[in-house]
């Protein structure tokens, strides 16, 4: 019988299901455990982090995390690819090292710590080089933001993952790797495969993302036939089973909830997509129209066939600014006539504002129950609705403004329209926006500088 | 039952809902959401495919977004479709609830198509309860 390697999601963002890495160790084999972190704007947080506090810029969860599935993940030989790292990967290894010792395991654990993502130092230098780091969207020169940037990373793909995996790392802790890799990586590891295989790379990158999102793709948030998906408190995160030739099996541990089958996998894989011929990462381009699916029995979802294309010679940057500032807050108007007296609220409250000479970027008001989330696609709002929630969001580059917007909904409850409850959460807090900037950047600048290093317990 | 005249003519197509013959999920990518429409069951793939074009989810998302590129996958069933300046900024810098187009994808499926009777009655509870 051929290998088959056995990849699970145990995150698939920070602040996801924490009893998820500790079911996926104990609910039945698997060979690696895969924890996903980052998303775009997650970056600038740690980086704000980190600028308070010169210890933190990484995903705190994981260290509790793998504190809880340490002994089993030693005892399995089970191994762990994360980018819980964050702006701080060698803190967070720090962190999971001095678990490992705490409970007995000091020269049973090696890390592999990847960085060399970080090119926030290097902004400057990038650009005297010639990279312009244009905004890949808007086509706008990093120029126009360049004094408020607060963090910049590469996307790394698989390649310092299967360095630091045949260094024999148990646990491989990077930054900025994107969110394919970290399942990609095991596979080109164990199964042997050739960075320039690209039909087997794309297939390595599809698996990652079916399983980058967690239980997305093994019945949580599943829209079809949602009423038949049971068992979702004790849902199942999705484990990948991968064979040589790139096909692979898409499951979960037995007795566990949820649902894995073709719908399931269907709309994981349409998530967050742009054209399904051209799925870019660090490692090569995957073909989605190539895909095929098959289910091939009880939560057994059957994938094979996929395509690829040669890798670019660009990476994706994601760049973080600061952008201004932002609030929301909301009121919920009782029936009778809820929706009308949530409307006036608002009139009054935009009156009030623009006497007060107070000037904002936008301001946003939803009536949540009638048209915050179809808008005029929800039709005519119901007279009859039992309650509207109101909810305004304002935003200004100054902070003045949103602070003052800030004191201006309580009044609302004493001198606006009847029938106004739910302020017990006092004034919404002034937030600050850091935004994203997206970019590209050659490869070659940054590959030579990603460092690969094994870490002892 | 068909009707008498049902027989004789060629069935005259009857509006449905997408949300009868399709499932969808969506997501963002800095101001842009895309919204991946999924036929219920194979069969119904190319019925989708000939009748909701980027033109007409263009013409139902009117006021809510700049311009709609779509892209088929015949092995999925399904079109995905990019909503282009959907989000009000996007990101962090949007206000909306729905920042992330997280919900785009049930807004699409309330977008009525012509479809053959025999489609409907077979996918729309309404209809085939009246049957």
């Amino acid at each position: 019988m051929s290998k088959v390697v056995r990849v699970a999601a145990g995150q698939g963002f920070w602040g996801d299901w924490l009893e998820a890495p500790f079911r996926q160790v104990k609910g039945g084999p698997i060979d690696y455990l895969m924890m996903d972190y980052l998303a775009e704007v997650t970056m600038s947080i740690l980086q704000k982090q980190r600028s308070r506090d010169p210890a933190a810029g990484y995903a705190r969860d994981f260290v509790p995390a793998m504190e809880r599935i340490l002994p089993d993940i030693a005892a399995k030989g089970i191994r762990v690819t994360s980018n819980a790292g964050g702006v701080n990967p060698r803190g967070c290894a720090d962190a999971v090292l001095e678990s490992a010792r705490r409970l007995g395991l000091g020269g049973k654990i090696r890390i592999g710590l990847v960085t060399g993502d970080d090119i926030l130092d290097r902004l400057d230098e990038l650009l005297a080089r010639g990279q312009e780091l244009r905004d890949l969207d808007t086509g706008r020169p990093l120029s126009d933001i360049r004094e408020r940037v607060r963090s910049a990373n590469a996307y790394l793909g698989m390649a310092p993952v299967v360095e630091a995996l045949r260094g024999g790392a148990h646990i491989v802790i990077t930054g900025r790797v994107t969110d394919t890799g970290l399942t990609l990586g095991p596979l080109v590891h164990e199964l042997g495969w050739r960075p320039d295989e690209w039909d087997r790379i794309a297939a390595g990158t599809v698996a990652g993302h079916i399983i980058e999102c967690g239980a997305q793709s093994s019945g949580g948030n599943l829209l079809k036939d949602w009423r038949k998906v049971c068992g979702l408190e004790r849902v199942g995160f999705p484990i990948v089973e991968a064979s040589n030739d790139g096909s692979f099996v898409v499951t979960k541990h037995p007795g566990t909830g949820g649902v894995v089958n073709v719908a399931s996998v269907t709309e994981q894989l349409v998530y967050e997509m742009g054209d399904p011929r051209s799925y870019i990462t660090p490692d090569g381009i995957a073909d989605f129209t190539s895909i095929r699916l098959s289910q091939a029995g009880k939560d057994r979802v059957r994938v094979s066939g996929i395509t690829g294309a040669p890798r670019t010679p660009m990476l994706k940057v994601s760049i973080a600014y600061f952008y201004g500032y932002k609030a929301v807050g909301t009121l919920v108007y009782a029936w009778p006539e809820a929706y009308a007296k949530a409307k006036e609220a608002d009139r009054v409250l935009r009156a009030r504002l623009a006497d007060l000479g107070l000037e904002f970027e936008q301001i946003l008001t939803e009536f949540v129950g009638a048209d915050a989330t179809h808008g005029r696609l929800a039709g005519r709002p119901d007279p009859d609705a039992p309650e509207v929630q109101l909810r305004i969001g304002v935003r200004a580059r100054d902070k003045v403004p949103v602070e003052r917007f800030t004191r201006e909904l309580a009044p609302l409850v004493l001198t606006g329209p009847p029938s106004v409850t739910g302020f017990a959460g006092g004034r919404p807090p002034v937030e600050e926006i850091v935004a994203y900037w997206p970019a590209l950047v050659d490869r070659r600048e940054i590959e030579p500088r990603v460092r690969v290093e094994i870490l002892k317990a | 039952m068909r009707s008498e005249r049902e027989k004789r003519s060629k069935p005259r197509p009857v509006p449905v809902q997408l949300r009868w013959l399709a499932h969808a999920r969506s997501g963002d990518k800095g101001n842009t959401a895309n919204v991946g429409l999924i036929a219920l069951e194979p069969e119904l793939y190319p019925l989708l495919a000939r009748a909701v074009t980027a033109a007409r989810v263009a013409r139902h998302f009117r006021g809510m977004v700049s311009r709609v590129e779509r892209f088929e996958l015949p092995n999925l069933g399904a079109l995905n479709f990019l909503l282009h300046d959907a989000l009000d900024g996007g990101g962090t810098i949007s206000l909306k609830t729905d920042a992330q187009g997280k919900v785009y994808s049930t807004a699409l499926l309330r977008m009525e198509i012509s479809a053959p009777p025999a489609v409907a009655r077979r996918f729309q509870p309404r209809l085939s309860a009246r049957r």
